[in-house]
């Protein structure tokens, strides 16, 4: 074990900041575009440079770079100024292109990774649905074959991005009287194709970063399939997997630092606040688990670096994170007395609206990519090996399963 | 000992209950969220008829003459609601600081406008982010005429009258101050907030009329008794949210299926909602204590109104945040309604001092009594 830099580490480090700083697009630059023109922009010059999806072959864009080089490139960037880039292409290169490596052809590979790499394309994520959600092997949408298509009928929801991605990955079902998760299979698909229909729901943040996706006769080709006819749930997992690993640390916006320069800039009584002992410990715990799940980090990076894939024990971030950032959030609202409800950027100089929108959009993270009582049962039966509960969906055909209606 | 209420009071809660089924649905609410008006002014004119405004006013200022255990049902059934009308501001603080400062002539000039909903009231004390304290007081009365700042004032642009805490004319000290707010040394300045089916505003006075409120440089501590009575009203406001973010848990787990099972059939799920359920009783026993605190003026109603006011708002932050949780996607949607309860519960919990300064004001009171 050592938690000091190599030498190569330390010239490698250097190096990435040297490039980054040197290539920061500037505000006059990025001027006029939207949020997503602003990543694929930044993102291009990145892939140009070498510097995108950096633990990549180089075939597919990467840089063939290790690990514990990704998490250095990481921690660079975050000391900068730079477009959002992680909403936009989480999902994209995080779970679509691992799933695409895993189990796409060699042509399928060549032709998607180095534009995942790239920003060029963006791909949204067609799992949930309305009867499927924690329950996802219950989705209903359904493909059937037709000659050397498949066509595809039903309702997706909760697809994030959808209104802007060039592609979705997509679990259908093809067999409704075999068991759920046997009748279950996964393709890719291109969001421009016919009978594809997209309507943005609002969050009750006030965006509308997620969609409805109507599924009208839509024909997808079979070369498009991931996995054999009956296999998706398998491939599934595989992006699920991807999914809580890069979702893992979760929940953006506060975080220790900034909750402590908060404290010292408010008051409690007629001291700041960071000198009263329970806002002080209460920040003390807060770093004790930000460490925690920083470290746990590593040591997950540490182990995939030696080949391993990611676990389900990365279910741990999203649950700690998620938690402990709504807590920070409600905290620092509270540290703000009755000012802490404004919620307009322009009325904070220092801390704009952080507090406030952080709290108002953590309570989706808490249910994406599973929710925090879904990560609580994959660590009790897949780490710990509890036992499952009683289910009354096993081993029955999917289509006699109880629904409630 | 009887820690109950009485059956015209249960007969008032059952019919404040029916009163704002029909009259304070979501689609009211909701119409204030998405600014299709700015408050619920025709509930607000049905609530002033019912004479809700007027429970606790002596009957010889135009009010009913009935205690705060009324009102606090009214509370109560207001906050299972989110009604987003001016209630609290004008009830339970600029009412109150009438009702135990005011002048003979102050009484009978505002009470009756109060009562009849004529005239608005709202408080405001608040001048910066963090704590404002009797100490850190910028505002100021120099020959009656208040200058300063009053950040983030609940219901400001639809009240008429305002109780100003600021530094005595005679530079003794803390008064209280009455201010009409269509003075023209006065500024309103909506913000936008968290919650806005409750409008706020910060508060300039450039020289405003200001008329003193109870004794000369005793402001503070009139302040801090206000607080206390209202922190008992708001704890009861906020146990009915708490309340009603378990009611719509509870359908929605009873209804959902996944993997075959309804969702309420889960442990995780159970236990979220029992959770709710203990947090809820302990808030709802603590506020009947500061209710009857409250009601016979005791001398225990600081450490009971903190109490009070502590539980109630720990208990609606969970139970808001984790309704939410238990509807899933679903609860994270501007269509459902559990928004309304995330958002309020903060408001609430922040609007007259926040759980960090309501739990040092229990240590106080807490020693206080110790001591005595
Ligand atoms: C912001 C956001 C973005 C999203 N983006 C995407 C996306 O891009 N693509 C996509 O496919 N999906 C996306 N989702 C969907 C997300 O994966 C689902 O919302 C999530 O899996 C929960 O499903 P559900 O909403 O149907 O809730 P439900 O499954 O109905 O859950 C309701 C409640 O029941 C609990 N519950 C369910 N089963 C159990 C059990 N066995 N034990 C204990 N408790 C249980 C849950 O924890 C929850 O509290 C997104 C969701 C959000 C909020």
């Amino acid at each position: 074990m050592d938690f000091e830099e190599t030498a190569a580490e330390t010239s490698f480090r250097e190096e990435a900041r040297n490039w980054l700083t040197a290539n920061v697009p500037s505000e006059a630059e990025m001027a006029g575009m939207s949020g997503i023109e602003r990543a694929q922009y930044w993102q291009k010059r990145k892939s140009d440079a070498g510097w995108a999806c950096i633990r990549w072959a180089k075939e597919f864009g990467g840089r063939d770079a290790n690990a514990i080089e990704n998490v250095i490139l990481g921690q660079e960037e975050a000391k900068l100024d730079l477009p959002e880039t992680g909403y936009y292409f989480a999902i994209g290169q995080g779970m679509a292109a691992p799933t695409l490596m895993s189990w796409a052809d060699k042509a399928a590979q060549e032709r998607f990774l180095p534009r995942l790499a790239s920003g060029e394309d963006v791909w949204c994520q067609l799992f949930s649905e309305p009867a499927g959600g924690s329950d996802l092997a219950a989705l209903r949408t359904k493909a059937e074959r037709d000659g050397d298509d498949w066509v595809i009928n039903g309702q997706k929801i909760w697809t994030s991005g959808a209104h802007y991605s060039d592609f979705g990955i997509l679990v259908v079902r093809t067999d409704p009287t075999v068991a759920k998760h046997a009748g279950l299979t996964y393709f890719y698909v291109d969001m421009k194709s016919p009978g594809i229909e997209t309507k943005p729901i609002r969050q009750i943040s006030g965006d509308a970063r997620f969609n409805e996706v109507y599924f009208t006769d839509v024909r997808i080709p079979d070369s498009q399939r991931m996995g054999n006819v009956g296999q998706g749930w398998q491939v599934a997992l595989t992006t699920l997997m991807n999914e809580r690993a890069s979702i893992g640390s979760g929940g953006g916006g506060v975080k220790f630092d900034v909750l402590k320069k908060l404290a010292e800039s408010v008051n409690i009584g007629d001291r700041p606040a960071i000198e009263d002992s329970a806002v002080r410990a209460k920040l003390a715990s807060w770093y004790v688990e930000e460490a925690g799940l920083k470290y746990t980090s590593f040591r997950t990076l540490s182990a995939i670096s030696k080949g391993a894939n990611p676990g389900p024990e990365n279910s741990i971030g999203k649950l700690v994170g998620a938690r402990k950032t709504q807590d920070m959030a409600s905290f620092a609202i509270d540290l703000l007395e009755q000012q802490g409800i404004v919620r307009d950027a322009a009325f904070d100089e220092q801390f704009g609206a952080l507090f406030q929108d952080t709290y108002m959009a953590i309570p989706g993270l808490r249910i994406a990519g599973g929710t925090d009582e879904i990560m609580a049962n994959i660590i009790a039966e897949r780490v710990l090996g509890l036992p499952q509960e009683p289910r009354s969906d096993k081993g029955i055909p999917f289509n006699e399963v109880p629904t409630g209606n | 000992m009887n820690f109950e209420f009485s059956d015209e009071q249960n007969l008032l809660r059952d019919q404040a209950r029916g009163f704002l089924d029909d009259n304070c649905s979501p689609a009211v609410v909701r119409g204030v969220l998405d600014g299709q008006e700015a408050w619920a002014s025709g509930l607000w004119k049905k609530i002033v008829e019912m004479g809700w405004t007027a429970t606790v006013i002596p009957e010889e200022f135009g009010g009913l003459g009935l205690t705060h255990l009324e009102l606090v049902v009214i509370a109560e059934e207001l906050g299972r609601c989110a009604a987003p009308v001016p209630f609290s501001s004008s009830v339970y603080l600029a009412t109150e600081a009438i009702l135990a400062a005011g002048s003979q002539a102050q009484k009978e000039h505002w009470l009756p406008k109060l009562a009849a909903g004529e005239v608005i009231g709202c408080l405001g004390y608040a001048e910066a982010a963090g704590q404002t304290t009797a100490k850190s007081l910028q505002a100021k009365v120099t020959g009656g005429k208040l200058t300063g700042h009053k950040t983030v004032v609940a219901d400001a642009q639809i009240a008429q009258l305002m109780v100003v805490a600021a530094a005595s004319d005679s530079g003794d000290g803390a008064s209280l101050y009455l201010v009409q707010l269509d003075d023209p040394g006065v500024v309103i300045d909506e913000v936008i907030t968290l919650d806005p089916t409750r409008p706020h505003a910060g508060v300039t006075f450039n020289g405003a009329n200001a008329e003193l409120l109870g004794g000369e440089g005793h402001g503070w501590t009139q302040l801090e008794a206000l607080l206390d009575r209202a922190a008992v009203l708001l704890a009861w406001e906020q146990l009915g949210g708490s309340e009603a973010c378990l009611e719509m848990a509870k359908n929605y787990a009873m209804g959902r299926y996944a993997f075959g099972r309804a969702i309420a059939s889960y442990q995780a799920i159970k236990h979220k909602l029992a959770d709710m359920y203990v947090k809820n009783t302990l808030a709802r026993s603590n506020a009947y204590f500061g209710a009857w605190a409250l009601s016979t003026d005791a001398a225990e109603l600081p450490l009971a109104a903190a109490t009070a006011r502590v539980g109630s708002t720990q208990a609606y932050y969970f139970s808001s945040k984790e309704n939410i949780q238990t509807h899933g996607g679903m609860g994270y949607t501007w269509e459902f309604d559990c928004q309304f309860y995330y958002r309020r519960s903060k408001l609430l919990a922040v609007n007259i001092g926040s759980e960090t300064l309501w739990q040092e004001k229990l240590l106080r009171a807490a020693e206080r009594a110790n001591a005595a």
